[in-house]
């Protein structure tokens, strides 16, 4: 199929359909309603259905019902919006639904502002709601790396009964890249037999999260756990750029940082200095062994993001301190240019070296 | 190879268009392309700029600090980006509203008045395909064929404006022709 | 011989874990005999709110999703919407749908979510003890009104049938008294003929239940119908807001 330009926003739209999303609740937030627009006019052509709740509030609430009820189904939004989200998040998760969650990030906290930003992080990959849960998160940083990411996301999301979350900064939702739309072949899918869709045949189901029992309450938490432990043995997913050649420091930086980075790194290299970069593209599970392994002949590493450093926890951990880890990072919907993310790599070099 | 060039005007110039037919022509010649819009309140009638970049490699960075041209609409556009061009670039400026002069010696300049021209041809609103024209024959970035091509499909729904939007793209050519040549 | 009375299949074989004397019992039942009535059974799910009837879904013999607080009403237009084939309900008390829900079963009103919903107003929040809701009697002495409700603080008790029924597009609404034989008999009616405006694609269909809670109300079952009669009724008046029945066959939509 030719390549087609289209930003990124519209883009993810067109792959979730493709995906088999043909169930999609939103409610308006910049920078992400270009989805929402799109879907209104797409899913009558497709037979799907596509509904403007009264809030975000109600939107994850609707999440709720159709995936219990066993069907594919998600929404996009950005900060704020998914803030509002987080309690059916928790309701999700703990009964275990599968539905896909967009968020196109904007500048926080509060209401913040609408430009790029990566500081929902934490929000996303710690949990958000309330509870001991997860969600699998992806982080696009292109277009075509979206709309690649969204059947993935559908799959997984059906095939571990869990929430998953695709996070973009407003950067991937506003920019037009060219994308191809490629076909994604997944093994089958274990059949929905816990889904609440009528009880002709068989004994009733029910979509709960209420465990008055404190052991089976228990039993279900475990049994979440192993499930997010499945998750990080089977599921990362990172890309290493410049990793092949001895290099003095290792980037990390995800989403549209990332490819910062990877110009900061060609003009490093211009002026002879090798850097390489680790960039996560599932942000849960975090790639910390092979972050662990790039660590290793890395002066120091350097968390670039656009946030005050949440990432920067998750890369301290993966590699225990053995290493200095520094971070730069912009902020407010500021974006961090190839030249001050270099310029900084060349200052931590410098005194690195005064201190020898 | 790689070049950047941010087309800034007001809202309702067309330079989101223009960036975009700019794109799209580079996707169908295979480069690698990126159109990042300023998005936000800017949307709303103030000022509006786009950022594309074409190139041979994919392209890492969508975010340019530095864009080697420039496409100049209004005078804030102009005194807001000529400081950040790189030396040696282009910026194309609307001589029909901005009566100074970008204050580099530097930078390779192209003036086209394109709301006279536009206006001339018959259509106010396509002073966006005039300067579009201007920036693509000056800095040769990409066949002139295939822009025209471009625009033929982009503006395939409105085939009246067809004719009048070709006129505007093939005069500001010229002109940014000339303004290489020289 | 011939049955005249038995459980009926939508209803569990599970005793409840409600009050003596709680009205909860007598609704949960003439929704099942409806349900089996209209033969809707295999396809229906119901949605448990959060409140005494959380765990409603032990008590009913087909599917239940159970909602978070007040919003049960956006869970059933997710299931609805996914899959219009099924018979969706939604089961809330006061504090749930008057309270902290209301923007969720009025926005689901409003667009005529074709779904039925079934209200328990017994003017208190029963599972957390006591204390008062929305619908709470003026001078109703609760565990938050201790002096009893004072209307120039908190507002007079919300009508929710009055204030659903300014909405144009719902096709049923109704409210009844859970309180004797005779009001029984005719809240059997409008259950079922809520049930039946679904499964005939009418639209949005609200039933509201006037209810007791002898155990925080602190008084004794009958002591507490009594009180419903006297109290709630005049306030809370037992009619019919809303039927696009008669001679509307897009669903009443431009009945007005």
């Amino acid at each position: 199929m030719a390549k087609v330009l289209m930003k990124g926003n519209e883009a993810i739209a067109e792959s979730g359909i493709r995906a088999g999303g043909l169930c999609y609740f939103c409610y308006p937030i910049t920078p992400q309603s270009e989805v929402a627009e799109y879907l209104s006019r797409r899913m009558p052509e497709v037979g799907g259905a596509f509904l403007q709740g009264e809030s975000e509030v109600a939107v994850s609430n609707m999440l709720y019902g159709a995936a219990g009820a066993g069907v594919r189904c998600w929404t996009t939004s950005s900060s704020p919006g998914i803030s509002l989200m987080m309690e059916a998040l928790s309701y999700i998760a703990a009964a275990e639904l599968p539905c896909v969650i967009v968020n196109i990030v904007r500048a926080g906290p509060g209401l913040g502002g609408i430009l790029p930003s990566q500081g929902d992080y934490r929000q996303a990959v710690k949990g958000g709601g309330h509870g001991d849960y997860r969600c699998l998160v992806y982080a696009p940083s292109s277009v075509q790396e979206a709309v690649d990411l969204m059947p993935l996301a559908f799959d997984r999301a059906d095939r571990y009964r869990n929430p998953v979350l695709i996070i973009g900064d407003g950067m991937i939702g506003q920019m037009m890249e060219p994308v191809e739309f490629r076909e994604q072949e997944f093994p089958s899918l274990p059949e929905k037999n816990w889904a609440t869709d009528g009880c002709k045949g068989r004994k009733p189901n029910v979509v709960n999260s209420l465990y008055l029992n404190p052991v089976e309450e228990e039993q279900l938490n475990r049994k979440l756990g192993e499930k997010y432990a499945r998750m990080e043995r089977d599921e990362v997913m990172f890309e290493e750029f410049n990793t092949g050649k001895p290099y003095r420091a290792l980037f990390v930086a995800y989403g549209t940082t990332a490819r910062i980075c990877k110009t900061a790194i060609k003009k490093l290299a211009e002026e002879g200095i090798d850097v390489a970069l680790l960039r996560p593209i599932t942000l849960f599970p975090f790639p910390s062994e092979r972050l662990n392994e790039l660590a290793e002949p890395a002066e120091f590493l350097l968390s670039v993001e656009m946030s005050m450093g949440q990432m920067l926890e998750d890369i301290r951990l993966a590699t225990c301190c053995r290493k200095p880890v520094h971070f730069y990072g912009r902020q407010g919907g500021l974006v961090p240019s190839p030249e001050e993310v270099a310029d900084e790599v060349k200052r931590l070099l410098g005194s690195a070296k005064g201190d020898r | 190879m790689q070049t950047e060039a941010v087309f800034a005007g007001f809202g309702g110039q067309g330079v989101m268009l223009a960036g975009m037919v700019l794109a799209e022509t580079g996707m169908n010649l295979g480069r690698e392309v990126v159109w990042l819009p300023s998005y936000g309140p800017e949307m709303r009638g103030g000022t509006a700029n786009c950022t594309v970049i074409i190139a041979d490699e994919p392209i890492a960075s969508p975010i340019v600090l530095h864009p080697r041209d420039i496409v100049a609409m209004n005078r804030p556009s102009l005194e807001k980006f000529c400081g950040l061009m790189r030396p040696g670039g282009y910026v194309v400026v609307n001589k029909s509203l901005i009566a100074v002069d970008p204050d580099r010696d530097d930078v390779r300049v192209v003036n086209v008045e394109a709301n006279r021209i536009a206006i001339e041809a018959g259509s106010a609103k396509s002073a966006n395909m005039v300067i579009l024209g201007a920036y693509v024959g000056a800095t040769g970035v990409v066949p002139y064929e295939a822009l025209v091509e471009t625009a033929q499909t982009v503006l395939k729904k409105k085939p009246k404006l067809i004719p009048v939007n070709l006129k505007c793209l093939e005069q500001g050519f010229e002109l940014g022709k000339q303004a290489r040549a020289d | 011989m011939q049955t005249i009375f038995k459980r009926p299949e939508a209803l569990a074989v599970q005793p409840t874990h409600y009050c003596p004397g709680c009205t909860h019992g007598i609704a949960h039942r003439l929704i099942a005999e409806a349900i089996d009535e209209l033969g809707l059974r295999e396809r229906t799910v119901g949605i448990a709110p959060v409140g005494c009837s959380v765990l409603a879904f032990n008590y009913f013999n087909f599917d239940f999703q159970q909602a978070s607080h007040g919003r049960a009403p956006a869970v059933a237009t997710g299931i609805k919407r996914g899959r219009p084939d099924l018979v969706v309900f939604t089961y809330q008390g006061d504090g749930d749908l008057a309270s902290i829900g209301m923007a969720e079963i009025i926005h689901a009103a409003n667009r005529g979510e074709k779904f039925t919903v079934v209200f328990i107003n017994n003017a208190i929040y029963g599972m957390t003890g006591g204390q008062m809701a929305p619908t709470t009697m003026p001078g109703q002495v609760t565990s938050t009104s201790p002096f009893g409700r004072k209307t120039d603080d908190v507002g007079f008790p919300i009508r929710m049938c009055e204030l659903l029924s300014s909405l144009r597009t719902p096709a049923f609404i109704e409210r009844v008294s859970l309180s004797s034989p005779k009001h029984i008999i005719r809240a059997r009616k409008a259950i079922l003929k809520a049930f039946r405006y679904q499964s005939e694609g009418r639209g949005f269909s609200f039933v509201e239940c006037l209810s007791t809670c002898p155990t925080n109300w602190g008084v004794t079952p009958l002591k507490a119908l009594e009180w419903l009669e006297e109290h709630m009724m005049p306030y809370y008046p037992v009619q019919n807001f809303k039927d696009f029945e008669p001679a509307t066959p897009e669903g009443g939509k431009d009945a007005d």
